[in-house]
Parts: structure tokens; sequence; C-alpha cells
């Protein structure tokens, strides 16, 4: 159990969706008791650290580790506080834009010209250098079919919409307009 | 008689929440964290009783061979809090993080580090490395090729920098305060004879400053501390003038 909850914490740090079948594979040396040392490495994670383990796709079975514990004021947040705080304004752009944006580029068109900060290619919005946000299930970015240049999607992904509610992103946006 | 673990409170979960996001918190912010998980989650708060919070928490981590653990930064000489693993095979964890090639490089950097007299290496030092790197599936000359763009382009020192196993100073490396708290116990045991030992506070020392005549090293907020009441710096061991720039 304490190397299935490790390994879990790991993965979350990093941000990547895990896969059923990795935890399973992990787990191979115990046969037949996989759902037993998954739930409790499920309760070991909320008793312990106040995390949930979430299915986010369960055609593929990935999931992703969530904080259980109530909403805190501000300052203590994550370490990738100036990744999460554009990731915010993008959300929120998405979202009073009805769900649903494209856009070839990131200039200045459409109201992304507030943002200072370079954001990379349409695929990179972050301009993370290695991993996408969408890669995080922050960001769903679908390719339009038939466009050249290539046009994009971009929705809330299934970690934005477990992690945060739109009441939150509602009163973000208040707060930016003040 | 057994003595009953405190529970865990949300507070608890939340403190090491963030202590484990911060990768490494510094004395004074976690107090102040402590205050503010108390404060958030209603929980009794005692500004004093930081140890006694952390020791609950460590009751529930221990027998997932986790801890949270307090070490001394090398640089400034205050206390530091990092969770870290206990498990032994520290190294070897990290296999499934990094490629062969980065391990290999990891291994031979904290080799060079704590060879060395000071506790650096320069990435020159590093680059060079690359001739020493044994991996089946890379012939030598390819394995130079790809350190050189590794290290050159800064992203495999990134790498590091980013998972706090080094720290960049002076434009020279050497291992990190988190990663130093993490694996103290992995290098006294496998650096045995060379891994130096502050001769003030008998820690791990990596960057010390080494007495010229018999050889012992400390730590450099150590002799800071030491010299501040001698009209004269003088070894401690030999009595010796001492040659350091007192920091």
């Amino acid at each position: 159990v304490s190397e299935l909850v490790q390994f879990l914490l790991v993965k979350d740090q990093k941000k990547i969706p895990i896969k059923r079948t990795d935890m399973k594979h992990l787990v191979q040396d115990y046969k037949g008791a996989y759902t037993e040392i998954m739930n409790k490495a499920g309760r070991t994670l909320q008793e312990v650290f106040g995390l949930q383990l979430v299915e986010i796709d369960s055609k593929r079975h990935t999931y992703i580790l969530i904080n259980n514990l109530p909403q805190a004021e501000g300052q203590y947040l994550c370490r990738d506080k100036e990744k999460m705080g554009l990731l915010l304004v993008i959300l929120s752009f998405i979202f009073m834009k009805g769900n649903s944006v494209k856009d070839t580029s990131r200039e200045p068109s459409g109201g992304w010209g507030t943002l200072d900060t370079p954001l990379g290619t349409p695929q990179n919005p972050l301009g993370h250098p290695k991993t996408p946000s969408h890669l995080y299930r922050y960001l769903e970015i679908t390719p339009i079919p038939l466009t050249d240049p290539p046009e994009y999607k971009y929705q809330w992904g299934p970690r934005a919409e477990k992690e945060t509610s739109k009441k939150d992103v509602l009163n973000f946006v208040a707060k930016v307009r003040e | 008689n057994t003595v009953m673990a405190a529970q865990m409170t949300n507070a608890h979960r939340r403190f090491l929440q963030v202590l484990m996001s911060n990768g490494i918190t510094e004395g004074s912010e976690a107090r102040k964290l402590h205050q503010h998980c108390c404060e958030t989650d209603k929980v009794y708060y005692a500004h004093d009783k930081l140890d006694d919070f952390i020791s609950t928490i460590n009751s529930h981590l221990q027998p997932l061979f986790m801890q949270i653990r307090k070490g001394i930064s090398e640089d400034d000489g205050r206390a530091h809090y990092a969770v870290v693993n206990l498990a032994e095979t520290e190294v070897t964890k990290m296999a499934s993080d990094y490629t062969e090639i980065e391990l290999e490089l990891f291994r031979k950097t904290m080799d060079l580090i704590i060879l060395s007299e000071n506790g650096f290496a320069s990435s020159t030092d590093i680059l060079n490395l690359a001739d020493q790197l044994k991996t089946k599936k890379m012939k030598k000359k390819e394995a130079e090729q790809v350190l050189k763009v590794f290290v050159e382009d800064k992203w495999l020192s990134e790498k590091f920098l980013i998972s706090m196993l080094v720290s960049l100073k002076n434009g020279e490396y050497t291992l990190h305060t988190r990663c130093i708290i993490e694996m103290e116990q992995y290098i006294l045991s496998n650096y045995q004879d060379v891994a130096r030992k502050c001769n003030i506070c008998r820690s791990l020392a990596i960057q010390s400053q080494v007495c010229e005549s018999c050889g012992i090293g400390m730590h450099l907020p150590c002799v800071r501390k030491y010299f501040r009441a001698q009209t004269e710096p003088r070894c401690p061991n030999c009595n010796e003038f001492w040659s350091c720039d007192i920091p």
C-alpha cells in the first residue's frame, strides 16, 4: 500500500494523470488484492494527505488526485503560482466566452493582449518547456478539422472541472475587474 | 503501555500538503504556516507546539516510509523542513523519473561535489563527466553529444535544479539543501571515507572550509558562529591560524 501511495503522490506532483494499468502493474505481486490495496491507498491519501483519488476518464481509466480540504485564503498555494495565475486567466476567458474558444494564434486578438507573459504555441499555451498544459488535463485542446493553418478549440479539461468551480472563476474575474 | 497517536486534522493535512508542494520550507515560514493551518481549520494552536504538530504528522507518515525532517542550510545556517523518503533506496527511487543517462550523470555529479575541496562542481566539470559515462545502449560519442546538448542547453541542469537535487551558486553546482536533508544518511554510508563532517556540529558538510594544516572541515555558517567570539581565528582542532576568509 505504501508503494502505491508514494507512486500516486509522485505522479500527482508532476500533474500527469495516472493510468489504472500502471497502478495494477505496481501491485502485480499481490494478485487478486488489487481492489483492496486501491481502497486502502485511497483511504490513506484522504486521512493523511487530504487528497482524493478521482477517475477523470472512465473509458481509459485514468485518475488524478484532487484536494479534499476546504479552500483557504490565498497565500499558501502551490509552487507554480505564476502558472496557476495564468491558467486561471485562460480558464476564466474560456468560461466567459461560453466555454469554448478557438484561436489560431495567441496574439492580442480576442482579449489575450492583456497578458504580458509570452504564451508559446497553440499546443503549449503556458509555454512550459516539456509538458503542455493539456497533458495536465487543465485544458482540452482539440484541433478543428479541415483548417489550414490548423486551428484549435480550447475548452476546460477534466482536471480544471474537478479542481475549480465555475463560481471560483467568477469570483476571480470579479476581483480582476475591480 | 501504548501511547495513542494524536489524530490528523485538516490543519495537519494542509500543513503537509503545503510542505510537499514547497519542496523545502524555511523555519519561520513553517511556523507561519502552522499558525495559518490551525486558524483556517479551527484547530487548537500554540506557537511553541510546532514540534508536536509535526510529530503527529510523522507518526502517520511512518508506515508510508516518509517523514518531515528538519535540516540546517549550509548557506544561511537556518533550519529548513522537507518531506523526505526514509527508504534507503533513494537513488533507485528516482529511477522512475529519470532516464539511465540522467541517473548516471547525477551519481557522477554527486561524486564530484562530495569529493571536491569546497563542495562545488562547474558545468565544465560536469560536461567532462561524459567521458566516463557508461551506457550499454549508447556509444560513447553519442552519449557525449547528448550530454553536451543537455548541459549546455541547461535542460538537464534545470531538471536537477527544479527537482531540488542541485542548486546553482555563482555559476557552480552544489547539492541542494533539500537533497542533503533527504540523502544525508545515504551519503554518509556510501561515501564513508570521503564525506566530510563538520567539526563543530558533526553533520554532513558538503560546502565547507577546510583547515590547511590538519584537514578538518566546517560549515560556513558554523565557521562564522565559531569565530565570532574569537580575536584570532584558529583551527579548533590543531590551533593553526585559520587561512580561509571568514564568511
